[in-house]
């Protein structure tokens, strides 16, 4: 027991300190644990086989040559471990009658998308494994590809899954009128068609293919050597991954132990059960020795789950004023050749999306999923939100442009007051809080939007060569995945509550062990952050421990900006019982009633005394256990689940202005603007550097990627070459601010902020271009606005351009000779 | 990205070099920066039984003069080039195009005579070295020969070095007094040209005297834009009279059409990216 000299003397609060993230050192140098840095006794490598089609049968697999290579294990076909029987996880029915190919971890009979793997070669180093992979013979029978969305709903289309008579994989649909939450919005469209004083504005949008493209390639490590398997996997989801293994495979999930170490980014691209994990796994109960699997660059763009990829229909019926009267939503999504993990609800989540920040009266969501013979379809950072987003903030600006009103004027007539929260959409979410007249008047003014406009129409009298365009994104989103029964109303496969236990050590030290997995997020600065000021102890005496189900055995992962907004909820409940079971043996130490103490700034004292016993100390005495009161266990270690009661709706105004070159079609950022709320900030560095991350890819999708087939199901886009990736010189500094509203739904008043930045900036992108070229003819582009497709669509009698004009090439050129085959392998370098 | 096994030598001298070459017969590769190889290599595009590593030859690096020419050694990295003074007074033109190659960790291990030798026609090096007309001098066997730049570039990949040479020097003659600019288009900083226009041009009081201009991907190797030289010649450097001289920009060139571009569009490119070089280059 000790008593303080100074009650008074607190800690400066970590709670808003711009932290430089604790992990990062170890994270940026690599000297730390990727999985691909493991390495164990009798360590045996794999590489899959793949195959070069879209779509055939496998007629026989010769694997006599590959066998015969120096330090060969062994070569297995898909049989040969049951790799075809496996049955990979769909964890989202979205309805009831949807319609699930089998999903094997490797073909058996017949590929269905080009990468799809059909042999796996194991080998005592990962160079002789690639060797031997070469020599693997496969006989394919090669079938139609099924690559466009339209056609392959048409009647008598080539079946990617002729066992399921359809290429439909689901329909969902949304309907106001029947949920009670709004208008029927068929008949608010077709009554604004007969209606002099209403406009109807529809358009076709386009959400081109991404590849997440993670820094770290997937990596599997397995040893069987033990009374647990042990799987080491680059995963975001190792919870997950740890009991669909056990469902999938038939496994007893208490011989299974998951470990996801230091992973380096996911973006949604490592939530999966993926082929190559299963059959690592498969590979090492067969030859019980420990085993090892890591993709190659390309094998990743290639294999690795593909996001977005949606064709919407959009319908607004408006009045002349400028008040929305209907919307109708009807989408198109490509899942691929296969479910993913949550792939089919993906585009549903953009359901309660598109509605956005407005008040709409009458809203209709269609959706339906379609397969085709490409890489499967699944989350991608905003997951559902950015389609959505980029749909209904294209509509806003084309529907003021038919109104012939401001698209800022248009959007304010619209959106939700600050006074009318607590405010529940036409999609029946309850947004709790936000101020959009905030985040806009201080945006506008960050980003001088009236002397940009001035300069707009000055370059535009002169008829200078670069177009100053300006474009607007306000938006909104749902995240902090999510409260358990609302995912239970839409079919999910699991709950949206999260865990977090603390252990006092002896010396005062703190562990805290977190279900939520981070891959690159700072989630160990963030959240030693907020336990140094729950419990009053320093920063640096805080250790985050995540990732190992033995350790971390329950939890639900890190995706859908959920890790603070209910993940940091968990660590603050856990905080809050760790004070509660301190609290009887502090009063025993001090000889005090409960009654008469208060915690502060890590110490229980006794009201109007200087008396008091830090927490720190009260660890060591319950270790010691020598003294303490009858009737309760020496320990004041807890642990808290926290199920959240509503999901986390950050917002914010995305203002940006390019510079278009209207000789070469050349974009060019000029600004970027944007002021977001994400409720109150833990650490103002960490955030920051989710919105620069966020914006770049949402820029990204606005300007530069796009995974483009060629006609016979080939990924053009195999090559960092042919992916443009931006990099920090394609980019110009944004200036970004926040406005804060609390959150209402959670102690700490926070919301997601990881999503944010790619959800809102490429529509602010697009605009800003078409803005800056209208007035020469044109009316759309599809993203990317390529230089070329820019020309193309001030050069075409149609105003518009996209993949459809374009030769289904990559370049010859390029260094590589990219993935054209056929050409020369070059000179002497 | 595991390359396929080979066997590996890093020579001391040209001689030991040409050495290992004719040892190592058709299977056996040159390694200059590896810029362009390392990822063919990974890739399995290619996958040679000896890579021969020419990084241990001093005599293959650096700039120097020789009377009226700048004599660049074909392993000198990019990064060297970029800083050399005597590029710069001399030879701006390699010195701008080389500027624009990829980032800096390429242009410290990426060389000019390995991207020479490699003639990638989205490379940025060729068609400043065509419209420089600079010469290549090409060891083999029977001692050096050296070839113009107007005879070098041959093919997509494919030059004048013949089995068992390599590529020792380039010889720039000097354009002292010239401007330079190589104007590159391509969709992110670090990718590949669509097209790119190198110029250097030589103002006398105004008027243009000479001018030496090459494309980047407007056909198989770089061309040299000799309608718009002619056309140059005797002009004041006006913008009106430029953007007339560089219509013909495009003509004698054979661009292919692929995701990034049309034929159309490489051609319009060409026209509007070689004005632009030429009034920089004159400015």
């Amino acid at each position: 027991m000790t008593t303080t000299e100074n009650p008074t003397d607190a800690p400066v609060k970590e709670i808003g300190r711009d932290r430089r993230r604790k992990e990062d050192r170890r994270l940026i140098t690599g000297r730390t644990q990727w999985t691909d840095n493991k390495a164990l006794t009798g360590l045996l490598h794999i590489a899959i086989v793949r195959s070069p089609f879209a779509h055939a049968t496998i007629k026989g697999i010769d694997t006599s040559a590959a066998k015969q290579l120096p330090g060969i294990v062994a070569v297995y076909t898909a049989a040969d471990i049951g790799a075809d029987q496996v049955q990979l996880p769909c964890a989202w029915p979205v309805t009831k009658d949807m319609r699930s190919p089998q999903r094997p971890a490797l073909a058996g009979s017949r590929v269905n998308f080009a990468g799809e793997g059909v042999a796996v070669v194991v080998a005592r180093s990962a160079a002789i494994a690639k060797d031997a992979a070469e020599l693997v013979e496969v006989d394919y029978d090669e079938l139609e590809p099924v690559l466009d969305m339209e056609e392959a709903l048409k009647d008598g289309a080539t079946l990617v899954h002729p066992d399921l008579g359809t290429n439909s994989n689901a329909q969902w649909v949304f309907d106001s009128g029947e949920a009670g939450s709004g208008g029927n919005a068929t008949e608010a469209i077709s009554k604004a068609e007969s209606d002099d004083d209403q406009i109807v504005v529809r358009r076709r949008f386009r959400q081109q293919r991404l590849v997440p493209v993670f820094m770290e390639p997937r990596s599997t490590v397995v040893d069987p050597t033990g009374e647990q398997l042990v799987m080491w996997s680059s995963t975001q989801v190792p919870h997950i991954l740890k009991t669909m293994l056990a469902l999938t495979l038939g496994l007893p999930e208490h011989k299974l132990r998951v470990i996801a170490p230091d992973v380096g980014g996911g973006f949604g691209g490592k939530i999966a059960v993926a082929p190559e994990e299963v059959v690592t796994l498969l590979v090492s109960q067969k030859l019980g020795k420990p085993v090892k699997w890591t993709e190659t660059r390309s094998e990743s763009l290639l294999t690795a789950h593909h996001g977005r990829d949606q064709i919407q229909d959009l319908t607004m019926s408006v009045t002349k004023d400028g008040t929305i009267t209907g919307l109708d939503v009807k989408l198109l999504a490509d899942m691929g050749a296969y479910l993913g993990l949550v792939g089919p609800g993906v585009p549903i989540l953009g359901a309660f999306m598109f509605n956005a920040i407005y008040k709409i009266p009458a809203y209709r969501f269609d959706c339906t999923n379609v397969f085709t013979t490409k890489t499967l379809t699944d989350a991608y950072r905003g997951a559902g939100r950015p389609e959505a987003t980029f749909g209904i903030e294209r509509l806003m600006d084309e529907a003021a442009l038919e109104l012939g009103m401001e698209p800022m004027e248009f959007r304010k007539k619209n959106w939700i007051k600050h006074d009318e929260f607590p405010f529940t959409t036409v999609s029946t979410l309850t947004y709790d809080t936000g101020n959009y007249e905030a985040a806009t008047d201080q945006a506008m003014q960050m980003f001088d939007y009236d002397g940009l406009r001035k300069e707009q129409a000055e370059r535009r009298k002169r008829g200078d060569v670069k177009q100053l365009g300006i474009g607007i994104s306000t938006f909104t989103e749902m995240c902090g995945l999510a409260p358990s029964r609302v995912l239970g109303s839409l079919d999910y496969g699991a709950g949206g509550w999260e865990t977090a236990a603390i252990r006092m050590l002896p010396t005062g030290k703190v562990e805290v062990v977190v279900g939520v997995s981070p891959h690159g997020q700072g989630h160990e600065t963030a959240f030693s952050q907020i336990v140094a000021d729950q419990l009053g102890v320093g920063f640096d005496d805080v250790e985050i421990l995540h990732g190992d189900t033995q350790s971390s055995y329950r939890g639900l992962d890190t995706y859908g900006s959920r890790s603070l907004a209910v993940g940091g909820i968990a660590v603050v409940k856990a905080a809050e019982k760790v004070i509660e079971k301190a609290k009887p043996i502090a009063a025993h130490m001090l000889e005090a009633s409960e009654g008469d103490l208060e915690f502060a700034a890590g110490k229980f004292s006794v009201k109007g005394t200087d008396k008091g016993v830090g927490i720190q100390d009260i660890a060591l005495a319950v270790f010691a256990a020598h003294d303490y009161p009858e009737g309760i266990e020496p320990d004041i270690d807890a642990h808290a689940t926290f199920d959240p009661e509503n999901f986390s709706f950050p917002h914010g105004t995305h203002l940006c202005a390019v510079e278009v070159d209207t000789e070469t079609g050349f974009v060019s950022m000029y600004k970027y603007v944007c002021v977001d709320d994400v409720g109150n900030v833990i650490n103002p560095l960490i955030v920051e550097g989710q919105v620069h991350g966020g914006l770049a890819q949402g820029i990204a999708q606005a300007l530069y990627e796009e995974a483009a087939y060629d006609d016979q199901g080939t990924l053009l886009s195999g090559t960092l070459v042919d992916y443009t990736l931006p990099s920090a010189a394609d980019l110009i500094s944004f200036d970004t601010a926040n406005t804060t509203t609390a959150s209402t739904t959670n102690p700490l008043g926070v919301k997601g902020v990881g999503e944010a930045g790619t959800i809102a900036s490429t529509p602010a992108v697009v605009n800003s271009v078409l803005d800056a070229i209208r007035h020469l003819g044109v009316k759309d582009i599809d993203m990317p606005t390529t230089p070329y497709r820019v020309w193309s669509a001030i050069q075409n009698s149609s105003g518009t351009s996209g993949r459809a004009d374009e030769a289904n090439v990559a370049s010859p050129g390029a260094g590589l000779g990219s993935t054209a085959r056929d050409m020369p392998e070059g000179g002497n370098l | 990205m595991i390359p396929a096994q080979f066997d590996y030598v890093r020579p001391t001298t040209v001689e030991e070099a040409l050495q290992a070459l004719r040892d190592g017969g058709d299977d056996a590769k040159l390694l200059a920066g590896g810029q362009s190889l390392l990822p063919v290599l990974r890739l399995r595009m290619a996958d040679p039984s000896l890579i021969i590593d020419l990084g241990g030859i001093p005599e293959l690096r650096g700039v120097r003069e020789d009377g009226n020419e700048v004599v660049v050694g074909a392993m000198t990295s990019h990064h060297d080039v970029t800083r050399d003074d005597i590029l710069r007074q001399h030879v701006a033109l390699i010195q701008e195009a080389t500027k624009t190659v990829a980032d800096p960790q390429v242009r410290h291990r990426g060389t000019l005579g390995g991207a020479l030798a490699h003639a990638d026609p989205a490379g940025d090096l060729a068609a400043p070295a065509l419209a420089l007309e600079a010469k290549f001098v090409i060891a083999g066997a029977n001692g050096t020969r050296t070839v113009a730049a107007a005879d070098f570039f041959e093919d997509y990949f494919a030059t004048a070095i013949g089995e068992g040479e390599l590529l020792t020097e380039i010889r720039f003659p000097k354009y002292t007094g010239w401007g330079a600019r190589y104007e590159k288009f391509n969709r992110v900083a670090q990718a590949w040209s669509i097209v790119a226009v190198a110029a250097t041009i030589k103002v006398d009081g105004g008027t243009i005297s000479d001018a030496r201009i090459g494309l980047t991907n407007m056909a198989g190797t770089p061309v040299r834009a000799t309608a718009v030289e002619s056309a140059l010649v005797g002009q004041s450097a006006t913008e009106d009279n430029v953007r007339k001289a560089a219509q013909a920009a495009a003509e004698g060139t054979s661009p292919t059409a692929d995701a990034d571009a049309g034929t159309d569009y490489r051609e319009h490119l060409a026209r509007v990216l070689t004005g632009r070089a030429v009034l920089a280059a004159a400015g």
